[in-house]
């Protein structure tokens, strides 16, 4: 198999398939993907625009991001997709459904590539950022992040964006569900579509309820006074997605005019250190507990509970791995 | 610093893309199929309907596909097949063809001899199905190194 190197190189010149492959060894992770990302380090400076798109199931996310890479596109952008679904808990199995909604309009426009979850939280976490960098080496941006917004991993994973865009579709709760915790407060825009469907409009009204309540508590001024604006769009017949790009691109303005691009840049490479050392310490935890099954003992014969446990294991681990 | 799934040794899971190519509108199979490939552990690209030979290489390409499956069920599968495979070449990817569908017994060494992998028939159990991928991944065309 070619080096990573070499398959850079090709990828760099253009040719798909390369680069292709150097997404799954990047997916894969270990040694190669370590490799892949030193060696795109210093020719992705990451000022490519990263979009975060996100939302429930069924909202439109893949065919609103089909036209929106063809808005990119059509602005002199070179646009790549990162669409990301959840594998199966069960045979890690996965379905990637979000390319056939795609392809009709943003073939030829965009490269698109499908990622599984693949049950490890950590891993995807790892993988995603390591792959838009590729993607940014590789002479693409702005770089588009889809994910389902049901877990806290995918939350996240979105919330790394530059601009995270928030889906909702009407029918889907009232004002209460939409003040619960969770998607609306990382969003930077937020898109009702299906706006031809009945109770859309009711749907925007809670969405600016909700909104004017976030001012009321404070909430709005900790977001350095950016308010999501709300767009309907409906994005099957392609209407909105003009609206939709003008509104990341505004927010992207407003970013850099207020020095916030540059906060958000930092947050992202303080999360991506985390991630990187909270998933190595669990990997070396994990070990010492296979390897160690005399640690786990008084724990599992009730002697101890797993609080002390876990707090003499760490004592252990951290006396025995001094940093660096 | 190890990510898991390579910290493990477990080998990536078997990536394959699900087309049907032109005007064939039968695609209740192709989602069975898609199924029991997701159940049998496998990542399924799904690309559903109205495909062309250039979005299947396209989408063999950008997502490192380890096969591509394809649905027949208008009889198309003699034109059809040839063109595909000489997408792929022209594209420089090696990836194995697998084809299910309705396809005359006659024609299923004419098929083969096209370069096609694997032909499966209605009735092909969820085990015949992920059988006849691994089968395919693991054959001549589906040696990663020969793909890059």
């Amino acid at each position: 198999m070619p080096q990573p190197g070499e398959l850079l190189e090709r990828s760099i010149a253009g040719e798909r398939r390369a680069l292709g492959r150097l997404l799954s060894l990047v997916e894969h992770g270990g040694a190669p993907a370590d490799e892949i990302v030193e060696l795109v380090h210093s020719r992705a400076p990451a000022e490519a625009p990263v979009i975060g798109i996100t939302g429930a199931p069924g909202t439109g996310k893949s065919t609103l991001v089909g036209h929106l890479a063809v808005e990119m596109a059509g602005t002199g952008g070179r646009p790549a997709v990162l669409a990301v679904d959840p594998s199966s808990p069960l045979t890690g199995g996965a379905i990637l459904g979000d390319r056939i909604r795609m392809d009709g309009v943003a073939a030829g426009r965009a490269f698109i590539r499908s990622m599984a979850t693949r049950g490890h939280a950590g891993g995807l976490a790892l993988a995603v950022p390591a792959a838009l960098r590729l993607f940014e080496a590789c002479g693409y941006g702005p770089l588009v992040v889809e994910t389902v917004g049901v877990g806290q991993v995918e939350v996240d994973v979105t919330r790394t964006a530059d601009t995270t865009v928030v889906m909702m579709a009407p029918g889907m709760g009232d004002a209460v569900q939409a003040n619960k915790a969770g998607l609306l407060e990382v969003a930077d825009v937020i898109v009702v579509n299906k706006a031809d469907r009945p109770g859309a409009d009711d749907t925007r009204r809670d969405l600016e309820h909700m909104l004017d309540l976030g001012r009321i508590t404070g909430l709005a001024g900790a977001a350095q006074h950016w308010r999501p604006e709300i767009i309907m769009t409906t994005a099957a017949a392609g209407d909105g997605a003009d609206r939709v790009h003008e509104a990341i691109r505004a927010h992207r303005a407003h970013l850099a005019e207020t020095g916030r691009l540059q906060a958000r840049r930092q947050a992202r490479i303080r999360q991506e250190v985390l991630d990187r050392v909270t998933q190595h310490l669990g990997a070396t935890a994990s070990q010492y507990l296979s390897t160690q099954p005399a640690a786990l003992r008084e724990a599992l014969e009730g002697h101890s509970t797993p609080a002390a446990t876990s707090a003499k294991i760490i004592e252990h681990l951290l006396s025995n791995q001094p940093p660096g | 610093m190890t990510q898991p799934a390579a910290a493990t040794g477990d080998p990536a899971p078997i990536r394959v893309v699900l087309a049907k190519l032109g005007l064939d509108g039968h695609d209740r199979g192709l989602k069975v199929v898609a199924r029991m490939l997701r159940d049998a552990g496998m990542e399924v690209i799904y690309l559903g309907l109205r495909q062309t030979t250039g979005t299947v290489v396209a989408a063999a390409e950008q997502e490192d596909a380890d096969v591509v499956g394809l649905s027949m069920h208008n009889a198309g599968h003699l034109a059809l097949a040839p063109r595909i495979m000489r997408a792929l070449t022209d594209a420089g990817l090696g990836v194995p063809v697998v084809i299910g569908g309705i396809v005359p017994e006659a024609d299923v060494r004419t098929l083969k001899e096209m370069g096609i992998s694997a032909v499966l028939h209605p009735g092909a159990s969820a085990v015949e199905v992920a059988e006849a991928v691994r089968d395919a991944v693991s054959g001549p065309l589906g040696d990663r190194p020969a793909r890059c």
